[in-house]
């Protein structure tokens, strides 16, 4: 039974973790390729930016937590998520707009979207440093150790407490989205413009509405992807480079332009990761004896070493564009 | 040029008063950092640049001629160094006079022979077996297969880094390590190529980044085949070294040879663009569809230019290597060698080889000289605002400031793209009649 425990907190635990951090990523992909129809490299670092904001805030008012018990950096969020939004339309505004009004092909708006991640980069690097911060400035990081009620058990499932907030805040931005998208008059007339700009315009739907809109939600989600991820772990500011590549992948096996599918693909990129790092011989420990002695006397089965973690998502990425390159749940666009 | 077709309009000629002038300029500034920092130093200088000029030659026919945008040159750069390292580093006997070659040599037949039967396994619809069953067969070989020969790799690494540190190089010629860098660089292109050329062209851009840090985190990870973060030192140069003729002269000396190399790829890269074959691949990026109506085989053509791309990568990559004499996995980082080289393109003139070439020399010297700019910049606000609002500067300011070229860089991508999306030397495009 611990190596079930051990299984719970190493697979089930860290693969959500990752897999709701590159969903709601990969929610705000797709939303900006279905509208936009080119991929944003500029997301990861609109997460960056929006944990950044987040970190400033909390350094100017560490004890804003107090009041509602929970940590400061999970008050402060909303603010943070205004002000990411804020960039991202400015940042339209300023770069994207000019180009698609020259009517570029979709590959230029994706190197103006690489120079937007360097600005980006720049910036926050040259305000933040090039070290790592933890987001708790004046509170404690809560760790809940709970016990297995089982003969034999002796280690707990470990979980702490900005992973239980991820879990809640992940499905209440996902619930949120679906209700906004179904719901909603705004909501719809994305789903319009996503299925045919051309005809979306025709019939009388504001696209430059729209458009800011959607760079509105995907500057919010950003925001919550990279603040939940630095209170899992730290603040960095390289954080979002190790982010790009799952939340592509997540983003086009659940299909590109499909809000759900990306939801569903950021668990898939996030599990695969987990499951490819874990040490699979800890589970053949119980069944020692009845089985043969050359597989349990190799120490070590992972598929792959944490510091080849990147190659999991690149495999998925070339399975899916090889098997499938619709995606899952066919997306609209190869 | 003087290939004088009846075919082709003539366009009037004039006097190319663009280009003069900005070789112009680009020649004073090469003159005014000889005359500041010393022939040693810029020689190095215009080395460096000379390599970066056959990377961007690379990307110039990816994006220039084909519209395919590589976002991991880096990748193809590190591979190239990676080969004129293992080429060219004198031979480790420890590793040679012991059994582990043999190991090794075992190891790798495992690997081949596991990858010979998943492909076996794959075909096996053809004997009659189900399609369904096939793939369960294929898929359950291939995660047992690769466990096994991942564990015998790792068993032979790790007595190899304990035992003779790591393996050493081959110690031929440097030119050898060169070639086959190139050719592994476009063995991985064609990888890529294969699995993206057909699809949206994001793909390719998304699926070229990933294979760059996969391709710099197994360098910085394979201790026994690279020595890792502790790098590999020094390389040996295809010309007489410092040590023999003098730090001015060795340089100069490898100044020619890359020079030599950039005149044959600029010589054999102008004929192709003129040529049928150029004028196809133009045709393609211009138009898809309508090239396709023609009877042309896009994703082939794709293919083999991007191919062609990412071999100029991987010899400029290992001429760098040879030439900073160092094989560092660490050091290859996505803005030194993927953006600049992209700004060098986009800024020169993306599908005019001339204009990439003036684009690399006057960014790289740009970027050599801004390193140095950033840092006085950064020495006189922290003046300034010690002085003035009584400011306490962090402490780690160098480093910052040094980010201030990041913002740069991009910036000048996004202002490029918006006010000069051809570039300062536009590509030419005839009008056949």
């Amino acid at each position: 039974m611990n190596e079930l425990v051990f299984f719970i907190n190493n697979v089930v635990i860290a693969g959500s973790v990752s897999g709701s951090i590159y969903a709601i990523g990969a929610v705000g992909v797709t939303l900006i390729f279905s509208i936009m129809r080119f991929a944003h490299f500029a997301h990861g670092d609109m997460m960056t930016f929006g944990a950044f904001m987040v970190l400033l805030l909390t350094t100017a008012f560490p004890g804003a937590g107090a009041a509602f018990g929970v940590p400061a950096a999970l008050v402060l969020l909303p603010l943070a998520m205004v002000l990411t939004a804020l960039l991202a339309v400015s940042i339209d505004k300023a770069f994207y707009k000019p180009l698609r009004a020259h009517g570029v092909k979709p590959i230029v708006m994706v190197i103006g979207s690489l120079g937007v991640t360097l600005m980006l980069q720049g910036l926050i690097r040259l305000f933040a440093g090039t070290s790592g911060q933890s987001l708790y400035v004046d509170d404690r990081k809560e760790i809940f150790r709970l016990a297995l009620p089982f003969e034999g058990v002796r280690a707990p499932v470990v979980i702490t407490e900005p992973q239980l907030y991820l879990f809640v805040i992940t499905l209440l931005a996902v619930v949120g989205l679906h209700l906004f998208l179904n719901r909603s008059r705004l909501g719809k007339a994305m789903r319009a413009m996503s299925d045919n700009p051309d005809l979306a315009q025709a019939s009388g739907i504001n696209t430059n509405t729209i458009v800011a809109v959607t760079w509105v939600i995907a500057g919010g989600l950003a925001a919550i992807a990279g603040t939940l991820l630095s209170l899992d772990v730290t603040f960095k500011p390289d954080l979002s480079f190790f982010l790009l590549l799952p939340i592509f992948a997540a983003a086009i096996v659940g299909g590109v332009g499909h809000p759900y599918g990306a939801v569903a693909g950021g668990f898939v990129v996030g599990f695969a990761e987990t499951l490819a790092v874990f040490n699979w011989s800890v589970m053949l420990r119980p069944f020692r004896d009845s089985l043969p002695e050359w597989l349990t006397q190799s120490g070590n089965l992972a598929f792959v070493g944490t510091e080849y973690k990147i190659v999991v998502p690149f495999f998925i990425l070339v399975v899916i564009l090889v098997w499938r390159p619709t995606g899952i749940f066919k997306g609209k666009v190869i | 040029m003087d290939t004088k077709r009846a075919d082709t309009v003539a366009t009037p000629r004039r006097f190319p008063l663009r280009e003069v002038i900005l070789f112009a300029a680009v020649l004073v500034a090469v003159l005014g950092v000889y005359a500041a920092m010393g022939p040693a130093y810029s020689t190095r200088m215009l080395v460096e640049a000379a390599c970066y000029a056959i990377l961007a030659l690379g990307l110039t026919i990816q994006w220039g001629y084909a519209g395919q945008f590589n976002a991991g040159v880096m990748g193809f750069v590190a591979l190239g160094g990676f080969c004129a390292m293992l080429f060219s580093f004198p031979v480790n006997p420890d590793f040679w006079e012991s059994e582990l070659p043999g190991e090794l040599g075992l190891a790798l037949f495992y690997m081949v022979a596991a990858v010979l039967v998943v492909v076996g396994a794959t075909r096996l619809d053809r004997l009659g077996v189900p399609k369904k069953l096939r793939t369960v067969i294929a898929i359950v070989l291939g995660v047992v297969l690769y466990l096994v020969v991942v564990n015998a790799f790792r068993g032979v690494t790790d007595q190899i880094e304990s035992r003779a540190g790591f393996i050493g190089g081959l110690g031929l010629p440097v030119g050898v390590g060169w070639i086959v860098g190139g050719a592994l660089a476009g063995g991985v292109g064609y990888f890529i190529g294969r699995v993206c050329l057909g699809l949206r062209s994001d793909y390719l851009a998304i699926a070229t980044l990933g294979i760059a840090e996969i391709i710099k985190a197994f360098f910085k990870n394979s201790d026994w085949l690279t020595r890792g973060t502790a790098t590999v030192s020094p390389l040996p140069w295809p010309v007489p070294g410092p040590a023999e003729v003098g730090f001015t002269l060795a340089r100069a000396l490898y100044f020619s040879v890359t020079a030599v190399m950039i005149a044959v790829i600029f010589f054999l890269l102008s004929r192709a663009y003129h040529a049928p074959w150029g004028r196809m691949i133009r045709a393609i990026r211009d138009n898809e569809i309508s090239a396709a109506a023609m009877g042309k085989d896009i994703n082939k053509r794709r293919l083999e230019i991007f191919v062609l791309g990412c071999i100029l990568m991987g010899i400029g990559g290992a001429a760098l290597a040879s030439f900073n004499s160092m094989f560092d996995p660490q050091g290859y980082l996505p803005l030194n060698h993927t953006f600049l080289v992209l700004v060098m393109v986009i800024l020169g003139g993306p599908g005019n080889n001339l204009g990439t070439i003036f684009g690399a020399v006057a960014v790289y010297i740009i970027w050599i000289m801004s390193g140095p700019l950033a840092l006085f910049l950064m020495e006189l606000v922290v003046t300034f605002g010690e002085g003035a609002f009584g400011w306490e500067a962090p402490t780690n300011m160098d480093s910052r400031a040094l980010q201030a070229r990041v913002f740069v860089i991009g910036l000048l991508i996004t202002l490029v793209l918006r006010y000069a999306p051809k570039g300062l030397l536009p590509e030419k495009v005839r009008h056949h009649g």
